[in-house]
């Protein structure tokens, strides 16, 4: 407990400082946020108008940089991360809102999926080393070579078109509105199943690969032996004895993995015009657009801190050696 | 009279398969009563724990058992030859009849398990009937015995020490009580007070029990005093093998007297201490004839021509002894 409680204050402690550098780095970058939206607006605008900008941006150049600092933190604790440029003026927590659904969908289904199919491979790969499975490892390390945009791209090109099942772009059929019906959600999961089969295979061989090493490695230790000699059923001693050890270090690339699902995404949501927060960063940054930037950094960083306690408490709880006692 | 519980005949594990094969055990001939201690002593390298695992059937690949036979005898039934069984009768006769106790304490138990899940599970795989307070009290019951108290059930290894892990797994190789236990080098790990601790109780364990123990270490002294009857391994091959007694007092081949004079003796006149001169054979190319020549102060012609065969000797006229020696009054 007391361990769990000095890694929840060194979480906290860390996405203080990124908190905090997420507010000093735009104030840092030459020109600011709304000297491009007057170029964006040619000009057009009363310079009432574009004080209350500045004041709107937090960036009011009669506050202090200590009363900015504050009140930055007031606006994140209200979730209130300003207002974007390209979609002005939709607040940044709107957009977020709104994609964030659609990242967390397509690949945290997808990593979870990749992961238990992978591991599983990994385990019988492992298992039966020298049978038929290890005719899938040439395979999985040609596959995982390859890389990510080039797949997704040749998936378009080879299968997705406008008389294919498959669509080549967006999250679901233009014509509809999002809402929880069977219509939506058919056309959702059309629209997502070449995305997802291509992330599939080019991160299921991953997994395999460390997996099996790991079944390998365990499959040598002395207790192996000692459960098969206690006559144990053969899949008892695969599963509890081999696998159950040989995952831990696969646990903690989960937890990573998943903390880099938010900002992983990046190519996947560009290739296939994928509605999440990869493609708004991707929006942002040739928008030059600072706010909707810094707020999709800000759930990368945060989510990355989330998963990384998770990995925490997964292995707290898998491995007993890590816990400590009184 | 002695009845015999394992017999382990002509028995041959090689590693790897065709011509490149190393022969790491070669014709062996061993018989464990019931209700004996049998000590298997060599240097590292003789085979002793290699037929360990190939009696039990455990060899890691590329081990290979390329003949012979080992016949159990269940205490009412039919004797039945282990290398006979289908993966589910081994599965059965594992732990139940034979269970093992291997070199390395510290790495026997599963890192990431309970001890009680590890005692749980072996009986529960092999007692499906009880119930699960039945199977928690045999368990506790076994650990009692080996003096772990009840308490420790709920520890995970790395919380027991060293002596307290071998204990652990000595009362685990117990709890379905069978009738062979084999422990490969069990104290090699641990200090000699604790040796000499868990040893003493695995004597009166014995005697409550009534289990046969087939004793693999490289300490000669410690089976001379623990153990009915030795057996001595060379290069693959049982060289000697008799009483306990008979062999500290009365050794017939060369290497097993060399092996007696290496340790000091607890009680006595002190004596010279002697090393066996050479190392042991390399198993790839092992020497002609007796594999112990090249290094036998006692060796002649014949050695290096005819390898000897393991049989009474000569001269002692005692059916409870064999030898593999060409010196004269040994093999006949």
């Amino acid at each position: 407990m007391k361990f769990l409680l000095q890694r929840l204050a060194f979480y906290v402690f860390t996405a203080w400082a990124a908190l905090t550098i997420n507010f000093f780095i735009p104030r840092l970058i030459p020109g600011d946020p709304v000297t491009s939206l007057i170029n964006k607006f040619q000009g057009q605008m009363s310079t009432d108008a574009i004080n209350s900008l500045y004041v709107l941006f937090g960036l009011d150049k009669n506050a202090s940089i200590g009363s900015q600092y504050v009140d930055y933190w007031g606006q994140v604790f209200h979730g209130d991360l300003g207002l974007s440029f390209t979609f002005f003026p939709t607040p940044v927590s709107e957009i977020l809102r709104q994609s964030l659904p659609w990242t967390i969908a397509l690949v945290g289904i997808t990593t979870f999926a990749s992961f238990m199919i992978g591991t599983s491979l990994g385990v019988l790969a492992g298992w039966r080393r020298g049978s038929i499975m290890d005719g899938l490892l040439p395979v999985t390390t040609f596959l995982s070579s390859i890389p990510y945009f080039w797949l997704g791209l040749l998936a378009i090109t080879l299968l997705a078109g406008p008389d294919s099942f498959f669509p080549s772009s967006g999250g679901y059929e233009p014509g509809l509105v999002p809402s929880w019906n069977a219509e939506f959600i058919g056309s959702a999961v059309q629209h997502s199943l070449l995305p997802a089969i291509t992330i599939l295979i080019s991160s299921v061989s991953g997994w395999i690969l460390t997996m099996r090493n790991m079944m390998v490695t365990v499959a040598s230790e002395d207790y192996i032996t000692v459960a098969h000699a206690k006559g144990l059923p053969e899949r008892r001693v695969m599963v509890s004895y081999a696998a159950r050890n040989a995952l831990l270090p696969n646990v903690s690339g989960f937890a990573l993995s998943l903390g880099f699902i938010v900002g992983g995404t990046l190519l996947v949501e560009i290739v296939f015009s994928y509605p999440g927060i990869g493609y708004n960063l991707f929006q942002a940054v040739g928008a030059k657009d600072y706010p909707l930037m810094q707020g999709v950094f800000l759930v990368i960083t945060l989510s990355v801190l989330v998963a990384n306690l998770l990995a925490d408490v997964a292995y707290l709880l898998l491995d007993p050696r890590t816990r400590k006692e009184g | 009279m002695k009845t015999p519980v394992l017999e382990i005949k002509n028995f041959h594990v090689d590693y790897g398969l065709g011509d490149e094969a190393v022969q790491a055990v070669r014709d062996v001939t061993l018989t464990l009563h019931r209700g004996e201690v049998l000590g298997l002593a060599g240097e590292s390298g003789s085979g002793k724990s290699t037929l360990a695992y190939g009696v039990t059937r455990l060899l890691p690949p590329p081990g290979v058992i390329s003949g012979g036979s080992v016949v159990y005898h269940p205490p009412s039934g039919d004797p039945y030859d282990v290398m006979a069984l289908t993966d589910t009768e081994l599965r059965k006769f594992r732990w139940a009849e034979t269970s093992i106790v291997f070199q390395g304490a510290m790495n026997s138990l599963n890192p990431v398990h309970k001890v009680s899940t590890q005692m749980l599970d072996v009986i529960k795989a092999h007692e499906p009937q009880l119930t699960p307070q039945a199977r928690i009290a045999r368990a506790q019951e076994m650990l009692k015995l080996v003096g772990i108290s009840a308490d420790r059930m709920d520890a995970y290894p790395h919380q027991l020490s060293g002596g307290m892990r071998q204990r652990v797994m000595i009362g685990m190789a117990l709890v379905l009580e069978p009738q062979v236990v084999i422990m490969d080098e069990p104290t090699t790990a641990l200090d000699v007070v604790m040796q000499r601790q868990i040893l003493a109780q695995l004597v009166e364990l014995r005697e409550r029990l009534g289990f046969s123990v087939l004793f693999i270490t490289h300490d000669l002294s410690l089976l001379v005093e623990f153990s009915d009857r030795i057996a001595i391994m060379y290069g693959g091959r049982i060289v000697e093998e008799a009483r306990s007694a008979d062999l500290y007092k009365d050794s017939l081949h060369p290497y097993s007297e060399g092996l007696l004079k290496s340790f000091p003796a607890l009680r006595g006149a002190r004596r010279e201490l002697a090393g066996i001169p050479g190392s042991p054979p390399d198993l790839r190319g092992m020497p002609s004839g007796c594999s112990f020549h090249p290094r036998c102060p006692q060796a002649f012609d014949r050695c290096s021509a005819e390898i000897p065969v393991l049989g009474i000797p000569s001269a002692r006229n005692d059916p409870n002894r064999s030898v593999a020696c060409w010196l004269p009054g040994r093999t006949a």
